[in-house]
């Protein structure tokens, strides 16, 4: 019976979710930081199971659903606004939406 | 053994996912990164005995959200990206930052983390405890979250509607000329330089 | 059981499998031409081997020695794995579907399925929702308009239907109370098939998975009179029969399904010494797969295809709402009757 401490997972998903940051913050087309941000919320589930395991208790898997379930209502509506942008503005390029008069 | 082999297999494959998609500059394949991530995480799961939480990684994140992000990338044809100043100032900041910040919270996690061990599959995750769980400790969040993805069908369905579908609308009947005269010079979306053609 | 044992029965079971899946898709297309060619009164394959039945080798080595045109302007890395990612995850799911019951060989006895998860049903419908990206892929990456809205349009009916299909197999999983396949089937003994209880689910399910496996009356994006061929339009030879080849196991992993959950699977009458005990659930559960791949061939060659904007409503204003309807009642009469 060979056990693993729980800190390596929540080291993988620190840096899953640095990964996330890192790329929120170089990136300059807004789907790809949209990406990031899953990518965050994903480092994030995988901290929750992780912990759900130690303590042996489920509610950490209930809230996993829960955070899937916020993100795919948050992407849904994300990328509408994202086609909506891109109807008015023609361009997917962070730094050339800047101006809230078109 | 098997289980610090496994982890670190689809660990490596998480990484790896991870920084091709900061590195790659067509947003298709960052989608196609974060895709693998996603299947990676799902046999992560998999190694913490969250067996129904996998499946619905697969199912829903991995098989219908990142579906919607590659179909919106398909639609609106987007391109490589070009690095502008402010990009350049983020990635000589940003980088080494934000990397000293992970290595200073892994060394924290790794050497005064008082985490205690979990061996393979420990958790019992199986369908009928979560089922148990979700309709009575958790009803209310569960009901709050059904109510959550009906607003967002509203508002992405009224989003992502053309213009003109919603100054047809009887309330704005006395205008319904200004709408599609200032589109006029909006490109269709679907017609304008579809395909991976000229950014090759 | 030593590990030893467990790994070599696995790989035996894994490649019978796959060997069967491809013969059973090869001559699944047989089937289809045979079936069409009589439903239009015409004959056929009937010159390369009795009845036509080797016209899938010829078919076969057609598509080795065809060219293989690749476009100058396509994005190579995604053209040439489209194909292959709608190949493996059509492949991939006949590894959780039990095609009989346990047989004992005493050390060497085991299960007729490659591997029983009890979260089977989940695995499929995930290796489902994998699939649409070799459609989705594929369109955009022939860079091509025809191939982009042929690829597009498939992807958004794909997701769209797996919402009912799921929906639709929550009435099974109620009266089942199980997610494995195997004890799916074991809820059906003594005649208690799904098909008697849950007729509306079956319906449901079977209109569903046609529009997953994009045929008609759904296969729109493929149509030849509509979009050129849609998502494959720019592909030839290997590539092609590919996506052929994955559209064909799709059908089989329906078909299997569709037995598994509304028709008891392997059940069926059980006679005579221990050899014919193991033989004959798997031909039960094999006649009744025929009678699904034969029920696809007959609806294909019957019915005109849907427009696609009739489509999408079927799939959101109708299907979703009869689906949902299904589970309360289903869980209501449980209820009741518990």
């Amino acid at each position: 019976m060979d056990t693993i401490p729980v800190s390596y997972y929540l080291v993988l998903s620190g840096l899953l979710f640095t990964c996330g940051v890192l790329g929120f913050l170089i990136k300059r087309n807004i789907i790809t930081i949209f990406m990031s941000i899953e990518l965050m919320l994903n480092g994030v589930n995988l901290a929750f199971v992780a912990f759900a395991a130690q303590w042996h208790s489920l509610s950490g898997q209930i809230f996993v659903f829960f955070v899937m379930v916020v993100a795919a209502a948050e992407a849904t509506v994300g990328l509408a606004i994202i086609i909506a942008v891109y109807r008015t503005r023609q361009t997917l390029n962070v730094d050339q939406v800047n101006l809230l008069k078109l | 053994m098997f289980h610090i082999i496994l982890f670190f297999f689809f660990g490596a494959i998480c990484m790896a996912g991870a920084i091709n998609l900061l590195v790659q500059s067509h947003p298709i394949n960052s989608a196609l990164s974060l895709i693998t991530v996603m299947a990676a995480l799902a046999g992560e799961y998999l190694l913490l005995g969250a067996e129904f939480v996998a499946a619905v990684q697969v199912i829903v994140y991995a098989g219908a959200v990142m579906v919607l992000f590659v179909i919106t990338i398909m639609l609106l044809n987007a391109g490589k990206e070009e690095h502008t100043k402010g990009s350049r100032v983020a990635i000589l900041i940003g980088v080494p930052g934000v990397l000293i910040a992970a290595v200073l919270v892994t060394w924290t996690l790794v050497s005064r983390g008082q985490t205690g061990s979990v061996a393979i599959g420990a958790l019992p995750g199986s369908p009928q405890e979560i089922a148990r769980l979700l309709f009575h400790e958790f009803l209310l969040p569960f009901e709050v979250t059904s109510v959550l993805i009906l607003i967002a069908i509203m508002g992405a369905v009224v989003l992502a509607s053309r213009p003109e579908a919603i100054a047809h609308h009887p309330a704005k009947a006395d205008q319904p000329d200004s709408a599609p005269s200032k589109r006029k010079d909006a490109p269709q979306l679907v017609a304008s330089g579809v395909g991976s053609g000229k950014e090759r | 059981m030593s590990i030893t044992t467990f790994v070599i029965i696995s790989l035996i079971k894994s490649i019978a499998v796959i060997f069967v899946l491809l013969t059973a898709v090869a001559y699944s297309v047989w089937l289809e031409r045979k079936v069409s060619a009589h439903i239009q009164n015409r004959w056929g394959p009937t010159r390369v081997g009795p009845f036509g039945l080797l016209q899938p080798l010829a078919d076969g080595v057609k598509f080795i020695f065809k060219e293989d045109l690749t476009q100058p302007h396509v994005y190579k890395p995604l053209y040439i794995a489209a194909p292959m990612i709608a190949m493996v995850f059509a492949i991939t799911s006949i590894s959780v579907i039990p095609f009989g019951n346990y047989v004992d060989f005493g050390p060497w006895g085991t299960y007729l399925q490659i591997t029983d998860l009890n979260i089977g049903l989940l695995v499929v419908l995930g290796i489902t929702s994998m699939g649409v990206y070799g459609v989705a892929l594929a369109g955009w990456a022939s860079n091509n308009k025809y191939s982009l809205l042929g690829g597009l349009r498939a992807s958004a009916q794909m997701i769209s239907y797996e919402v009912s299909l799921g929906l639709s197999l929550v009435g099974v999983l109620i009266i089942a109370g199980s997610l494995s396949l195997r004890d799916i089937v074991d809820a059906q003994r003594h005649l208690h098939w799904n098909i008697l209880f849950q007729p509306v689910a079956f319906f449901i399910y079977l209109i569903s998975a046609y529009a997953e496996t994009n045929r008609t009356p759904f296969d729109l994006p493929e149509a030849e009179s509509e979009l050129v061929a849609g998502y494959h339009t720019e592909y030839s030879a290997m590539k092609f029969a590919m996506f052929f080849m994955a559209e064909y196991a799709n059908m089989v992993t329906v078909a299997c399904l569709a037995t598994l959950l509304f028709f008891g699977g392997w059940l069926g009458p059980v006679f005579g010494p221990p050899i014919l005990q193991a033989i004959l659930p798997v031909i039960w559960f094999c006649l009744k797969v025929f009678f699904f791949m034969f029920l696809y061939v007959w609806v294909r060659w019957t019915l005109p295809r849907f427009r696609y904007d009739q489509l999408m409503a079927f799939g959101w204003k109708f299907l979703l709402p009869l689906a949902i309807a299904n589970i309360v009642v289903t869980a209501l009469i449980v209820a009741w009757r518990a």
